[in-house]
């Protein structure tokens, strides 16, 4: 847990040596006007893999979908899928189906119709239809609402129908747009699950955008963090988390509790870092190879890596401390906003098992060891 | 936008009728103007003309009998012909317009509306004489084919039923495009793109999707323009001549020509007949049970 992975995250996963990648992006450029809105984007994904792409509104995430999709054209950069290259094809030439983000259910067909139409555009013969729509209706949990017209089908069931109408054509890649962002938050938790067993259940390779982090960490195999048209990181949901690559990808991903300062002496097992603020003493930190002495940088931790406690701790940890500003009681877990400076606030959490709750008002010592924070150098 | 609300339909919650009197100023227009002539009309129907043109009150169904004879078959027939070709040919023109208009940038749609009804800014009449004058043997029409060389001798244009088709599409065109383009507006363009990533056609997605989904826009252009065409009279009497009489030359013809009421009461009531059994017909092929006209 606490070991620090100095290593660059490849961009591509573990190297696959011998198959080709479902989806192969290579470089993509899309300029919407004068902006970049994709920038030189590249990834693989492999058969059977889950694989978000996560970040802010306008990041051009969706821009990245609806050109694999094909309806937007890349202005530079190729995308193959299963090896082919898929500029000029036309999105019913695809071997890719997409899941929109309001399901757009053709509201005149029912249920079983709209299943059927992608199989009924290429001609699949009756039996086989009925045969195979029954199959993906039964993988949704769906079975005898049939004759049901979309209007008459609950938020839930309507992206299930959505979902059967995708896997339905056994597509090389399904395509997801924020496809849980419609639903209720239970409901959406819910079906976090069911979607992520539906697409092992059926072995089903995934691209999914999203703006939702917590969804995508829970159910990627890897994620891709996008923000102003480019890729930042690429990598597994921990690692992502664990080892962000740069400040906009730690705020992004979690709760960032920062201090400006500078990197400098190389102690024992790593650096010393420096606040800018001189109330804060200098501490170690386990600093990436990146670092060099004497520039600026910025050091960030977790919040469910601080460690808080009325006594002054002993050993050998950093120190900082702070009054409790605000309690924020979430059941599981309670978030305690602790004043450590003037105008600087920090989150920290506990489980609710088995302590005695903090007040605000109450002082309390933050604390953390060496590997449990990251440096960014600027 | 649409997109949001596409699988609700709100339940018509309507209980009490506390606003109701609001109508009666409209309705007693109607039953006073509308529904008392017409009652007269149908009564007119079954009498006799009177040697001088005048109205006999004597029961007699002698008047529609009369309707049987070949002769005004021939215009019924004509009539419906030129105004279901007229339907037709408004629709092929009038889909690609609205589908254009309601898919434009949103501040450009009422622009191009405003241009498709700027023709209404002038009297029928006057733009019908406009016809005239273009498509004659020495018009405007002629004058651009040869100069352009494409025939040698003037066509005869005018006093055709294709100058009659014309004259008639050109005047509905825009009664077609209105309800098409407030069909195709509200269709959501992320289901054209569903249907294109489910392996449709450009055909497919045409006629899987678009068509049913603009259904009661394609019923009610074909209503608006089938209606007036199939009675109109301005347009066959100036553009057609004497060959492409329609029903609505007929009674103009019966009323004011030959002075026969009862008989002209009588085409007007088969005109009607007509009109509402075409009304009904298309309603019927567009909802199939419980097709897209109910619930959107």
């Amino acid at each position: 847990m606490a070991t620090f992975s100095t290593s660059p995250v490849s961009a591509s996963g573990p190297s696959l040596s011998s198959t080709v990648p479902t989806i192969d992006i290579r470089a993509i450029v899309r300029h919407h006007g004068p902006v970049a809105a994709v920038d030189h984007v590249s990834f693989q994904v492999r058969r059977g893999e889950f694989f978000s792409i996560l970040g802010p509104s306008g990041a051009g995430k969706t821009s990245v979908l609806r050109i694999v999709a094909g309806f937007e054209d890349p202005d530079a950069g190729d995308v193959l899928i299963d090896g082919r290259s898929m500029l000029g094809v036309p999105p019913n030439r695809r071997p890719v189906n997409l899941v929109f983000q309001s399901y757009a259910l053709f509201p005149h067909l029912t249920v079983f119709e709209n299943v059927a139409f992608g199989l009924r555009m290429r001609r699949v013969p009756a039996a086989l239809i009925a045969e195979q729509v029954e199959q993906a209706l039964a993988m949704v949990k769906l079975v005898g609402k049939e004759r049901r017209k979309p209007a008459q089908l609950s938020g839930g069931e309507q992206q299930r129908v959505a979902l059967a109408r995708a896997l339905v054509n056994k597509p090389a890649v399904v395509l997801l747009d924020e496809p849980l962002a419609a639903l209720d938050q239970q409901l959406r938790q819910a079906m976090q699950v069911e979607l992520k067993s539906i697409q092992e259940q059926a072995g089903l390779t995934c691209v999914c955008v999203t703006h939702h982090q917590e969804e995508a960490m829970m159910m990627s195999d890897r994620i891709a963090v996008m923000h102003q048209g480019r890729m930042w990181q690429v990598g597994t949901p921990r690692d992502v988390y664990e080892n962000p690559r740069n400040l906009f990808v730690s705020r992004f991903l979690g709760v960032s509790n920062e201090l400006p300062g500078r990197v400098d002496d190389v102690v024992e097992d790593g650096h010393l870092f420096h606040p800018a603020d001189d109330q804060v003493p200098a501490f170690p930190v386990h600093a990436g190879s990146e670092a060099s002495p004497g520039g600026s940088a910025t050091w960030s931790i977790r919040p469910e890596r601080l460690r808080m406690s009325r006594e002054r701790p002993a050993g050998r940890d950093a120190v900082l401390n702070g009054f409790i500003e605000k309690v924020l009681f979430a059941g599981s877990e309670t978030k305690y906003l602790v004043r450590v400076g003037r105008d600087r606030l920090w989150e920290a959490r506990t489980t609710g098992a088995g302590e005695s709750p903090h007040a605000p008002g109450d002082a309390v010592f933050l604390h953390w060891a060496p590997g449990d924070g990251r440096v960014f150098v600027e | 936008m649409p997109s949001e609300d596409v699988s609700h339909v709100a339940p018509a919650a309507q209980d009490s009728c506390r606003s109701c009197w609001l109508a009666v100023p409209g309705l007693l227009w109607l039953a006073l103007f509308f529904l008392v002539p017409l009652v007269l009309v149908f009564a007119i129907s079954f009498a006799s003309r009177g040697t001088y043109g005048g109205i006999v009150w004597e029961f007699t169904w002698a008047n529609y009998v009369d309707l049987l004879h070949p002769l005004y078959g021939k215009i019924l027939g004509q009539s419906l012909w030129y105004a279901t070709l007229t339907t037709a040919i408004c629709f092929l023109l009038g889909f690609p317009l609205a589908y254009v208009i309601a898919r434009s940038p949103a501040r450009w749609q009422p622009v191009l509306l405003l241009l498709v009804m700027l023709p209404f800014w002038t009297n029928f009449l006057v733009r019908t004489y406009a016809w005239m004058i273009m498509l004659r043997h020495d018009g405007l029409a002629n004058n651009l084919l040869l100069a352009l060389g494409l025939i040698t001798e003037p066509l005869e244009l005018l006093y055709t039923p294709m100058a009659v088709v014309i004259g008639l599409v050109y005047g509905y065109l825009p009664f077609m495009v209105l309800p098409l383009y407030v069909a195709v507006e509200r269709l959501d363009p992320v289901l054209v793109e569903a249907a294109w990533d489910l392996y449709a056609s450009r055909w497919a997605v045409a006629t899987r999707v678009v068509i049913p989904l603009t259904m009661p826009g394609i019923v009610g252009g074909c209503i608006l323009v089938f209606i007036p065409s199939i009675g109109s009279f301005i347009t066959p009497d100036l553009l057609g001549g004497a060959r492409s009489m329609m029903i609505g030359n007929l009674i103009q013809h019966e009323y004011l020509v030959v002075r026969d009421w009862p008989l002209g009461s009588a085409v007007s009531f088969v005109l009607m007949a007509i009109v509402m059994a075409a009304v009904v017909l298309y309603y019927r092929q567009a909802s199939p049970g419980d097709g897209p006209l109910e619930g959107r």
